[in-house]
């Protein structure tokens, strides 16, 4: 690192105080008093081998290296353990302990319910510092977020969950919810132990048992989520978690024994799942995927505003459903948003992410990477101006994708369509509010948006217009347990969170699944 | 003045807190110790201040740590400046001599600036008369917030021509506006307030957040809304201004956060004295408790370094 010698500053500063002449005013961030590693201490231990979590118990990892396989550290590439490969007979167990556990852990008493939801929540927050580790190494997002968001959300899940077991008469005003039954959960690789924290919560509270799927890329939390339900004393069967890839997913949507599919995931696999599921009787809910439009007028507090285009996008490497990925501002600030994003990404810290300053990680693994790297490639092909100021020097190993945005982007490119679910960034401009709406809502997600504007009217006229599920005003990326999460059109249907999500764990008064 | 520029308080809070998250470690703390350290304007401004008191603080102020070469193996940095009430001044001018730290001394009618203007400026030419380096001015809040800017900007003017003429050979003083925070009640008056004042003053002249006679003091975001407005100055006018929180700043720890926050807003070239200083009295020893701990591994007891 540079050194710095605090009594040389008066000839510092006589070099640089003015411009001067042929030298435009810019900010340098990369020569003096860098950071040294601050590197996360707690070491966390990981089995070499983990089973699937069926009735209360690991299960033993049988059948040889065909039936397991490893998740490995995106940030290292190097194997972190082994994990069972589900297949249809492992699914078949899992649904019939869930089975048999439903009928007793609905005929619980509710608030007893709620006292396990407590106590996995209370039990999350004493391990927090390992989960936390152990996510970032297992998914490669910074330690800062999983820490600081990842965990406490996911508790928080389980805490507002909590409250809502006993409560649930009041929920759905004059009518009766009884449970679903046994719920099949599929999660994304994204935010393994919160998506697995959205999904159990929920379904637990209102009296559903489960059988969870984590991603093939990440199941590590998931399974010491297990561990945690059964240290808390869990009935046996409440929730079950069969690991492995596609094959394991594709036998819990089509088993007879499930009465509910909740998917979170690409559109892809949403629309196989829906046809999958169509005539069978169960319920579903999907998330899916996100082009989702940050929209900027030229009365927003500027500064402000650009850190909710960081966060949007930049937050956990831009693997987010409702990443804010198409940034529309208004054409008279679109010289000045693209001059102080430029500022702004070269203070991102892009590595590892076990270091606590770290703030944008490793892409989650070499096929995600190859999509992102497809995508950029095809920006450039279409002939948009790329911008990837950061500074940091990537590790030798592992997936990396410095943060960037592209100028020029206009509605029929490839990267305001499609999503491509890591931190790039497209920038297109807008002169009315009429237009920004139109441009907005040209796509075939509907997940969130954000609008920027001092000025309150122009906020819910604008808002009030945009087809997605989630608006954020003047903020963006922001969650709470008590807010419903959701899209519109190829984004999916079913919320969850708050109230309203409880909607797909019950049925109402006896009546159809 | 021109367009007005707004603040968002809920993201510019989140954005300031989020400097207090990056965790400065080894080589990066002791670098960061001994730049915040040189930034300090060692501070006392009470009514029972003495000579005796101020010449104290001098001596601290040129060598805070006098058996620093036997205890750390290296020579500390001096801090920027000594920051008194006019009265003081010709006594730290003496203490200080060719140091090479600042006289800096509060004038215009501080702390509250509810003075004929003729008399604030008089305040400030005898503080530069007797020998000051600095001017710290108050801006008249009461004109301020009933709306009267011309006022304000008009009184800035006059303080920055009167520290501009005066100094040894005429060679003008560095001035630093207080806008008083604590008093503004709003980020978006903090910004109003920090855009008046540097379309007004010399490139090389700070704007400061507060005298430390109200509360809240300085704050992170406060100071974040006030380094944006002078990244505005500086990126659109090619204009340089410099920085100083006052008050409230205590600790070895929160002073590395603030140094985050300028190095991650501003750049590398704002790192330096000349463009950012602390208002502050009893960070010097907590800092200096820190470089002590960082080197030996035992913290020092308040009695291990000479009062100020």
């Amino acid at each position: 690192m540079t050194t710095l010698d605090p009594q040389s500053h008066t000839e510092t500063v006589r070099r640089t105080s003015a411009a001067g002449p042929g030298r435009s005013p810019a900010l340098e961030f990369a020569s003096a008093w860098d950071y040294a590693p601050a590197p996360e201490s707690v070491k966390v231990e990981i089995a070499k081998v983990y089973g699937h979590f069926i009735n209360g118990a690991f299960t033993q990892p049988d059948g040889g290296p065909a039936r397991t396989m490893a998740t490995i550290n995106p940030a290292t590439e190097a194997e972190l353990a082994q994990f069972a490969r589900g297949d249809a007979a492992d699914v078949d167990a899992a649904v019939k302990a869930a089975r048999e556990a439903q009928p007793k852990w609905a005929a619980l008493p509710a608030k007893e319910r709620g006292k396990y939801l407590f106590r996995i929540a209370r039990r999350m927050q004493e391990r927090a510092r390992e989960l936390a580790v152990l996510e970032t190494m297992d998914n490669g997002k910074p330690i800062k977020e999983s820490r600081d968001v990842d965990i406490p959300l996911a508790a928080a899940h389980f805490f507002y969950h909590a409250g809502w077991a006993d409560k649930l008469q009041y929920a759905f005003a004059g009518r009766t919810p009884e449970p679903v039954g046994v719920c099949g959960q599929i999660i994304p690789w994204n935010f393994p132990l919160l998506m697995a924290a959205w999904k159990l919560a929920p379904a637990l509270a209102c009296g559903n048992t489960c059988v969870l799927k984590p991603a093939e890329t990440t199941p590590l939390t998931a399974l010491r989520l297990a561990e945690i339900c059964a240290e808390v004393g869990l009935p046996e069967g409440v929730v079950n978690i069969v690991t492995g890839d596609g094959e394991a997913g594709e036998a819990l949507v089509k088993h007879p024994g499930i009465d509910k599919i909740a998917f979170t995931g690409s559109t892809e696999v949403g629309k196989r799942i829906a046809r999958a599921t169509a005539g069978t009787g169960k319920k579903l809910t999907l998330e899916l995927g996100g082009k989702s439009p940050n929209i900027i007028f030229e009365d927003a507090s500027l500064d402000q505003a650009i850190e909710g285009v960081v966060a949007g996008i930049y937050f956990n490497q831009g693997h987010v459903c409702c990443a804010g990925s198409r940034l529309l501002v208004q054409e008279s600030i679109a010289d000045e948003v693209t001059k102080r994003l430029t500022h702004r990404l070269q203070t991102l810290r892009v590595g590892d992410p076990l270091d606590k300053n770290t703030d944008v990680g490793a892409i989650n693994s070499r096929p995600q990477l190859d999509t992102i790297n497809n995508y950029l490639g095809r920006a450039r092909e279409e002939g948009l101006q790329c911008h990837s100021p950061s500074t940091s020097a990537l590790p030798k190993n592992g997936y990396w994708c410095k943060p960037c945005f592209f100028t020029g982007v206009q509605q029929s490119h490839t990267l305001s369509r499609e999503e491509v679910f890591g931190p790039v960034l497209a920038v297109q401009t807008f002169r009315t509010p009429e237009e920004a709406i139109s441009r907005a809502n040209n796509s075939p997600y509907g997940l969130a948006a954000g609008v920027w504007t001092d000025k309150g009217s122009k906020i819910f006229e604008v808002a009030g217009q945009l087809k997605a599920g989630i608006v954020w005003l003047n903020t963006y990326n922001r969650f709470d347990p008590a807010s419903p999460f959701g899209g519109y059109k190829e984004s999916g249907f079913g919320r969850e969170g708050g109230m309203q999500g409880l909607r797909g764990y019950v049925r109402l008064d006896g009546g159809a699944k | 003045m021109g367009s007005v520029t707004t603040v968002d308080r809920v993201m510019a809070d989140a954005r300031a807190a989020s400097f207090a998250t990056r965790s400065i470690k080894t080589a990066a703390k002791d670098a960061g110790l001994r730049l915040a350290m040189s930034m300090v304007d060692l501070t006392t401004l009470e009514g029972k201040d003495s000579p005796e008191k101020v010449r104290s603080l001098c001596a601290k102020a040129i060598r805070p740590m006098p058996d620093d070469e036997r205890v750390l193996g290296e020579r500390l940095p001096s801090v920027a400046a000594v920051c008194v009430y006019p009265s003081m001044v010709p006594v730290a001018r003496e203490a200080l001599g060719t140091s090479g730290v600042k006289v800096a001394s509060v004038a215009t009618g501080f702390p509250s600036g509810q003075y004929p203007l003729d008399v604030r400026l008089r305040d400030t030419q005898r503080a530069i008369d007797d020998g000051a380096d600095e001017i710290d001015m108050v801006i008249n809040r009461g004109a301020f917030l009933s709306g009267r800017y011309d006022i304000v900007a008009e009184e800035i003017r006059e303080v920055t021509a009167v520290c501009a003429d005066g100094g040894p050979q005429g060679r003008g003083v560095h001035l630093k506006v207080i806008l008083e925070t604590g008093e503004l009640e709003t980020y978006d008056n903090v910004r109003r307030a920090s855009d008046l004042a540097i379309e007004h003053i010399r490139p090389g002249d700070f704007i400061k957040t507060s005298t430390g006679k109200v509360s809240p003091a300085a704050t992170m975001p406060i100071t974040l809304v006030m380094l944006e407005a002078i990244r505005e100055s500086w990126l659109r006018d090619g204009k340089r201004i410099g920085m100083k929180p006052a008050g409230g700043i205590r600790t070895a720890k929160q002073s590395l956060h603030y140094l985050v926050m300028l190095k991650e807003t501003l750049g590398d070239e704002w790192l330096t004295p000349d463009l950012f200083r602390f208002g502050a009295s009893s960070l010097l020893d907590d800092i200096l408790r820190q470089i002590v701990k960082r080197k030996t591994g035992h913290y020092a007891a308040s009695y291990d370094f000479g009062l100020a």
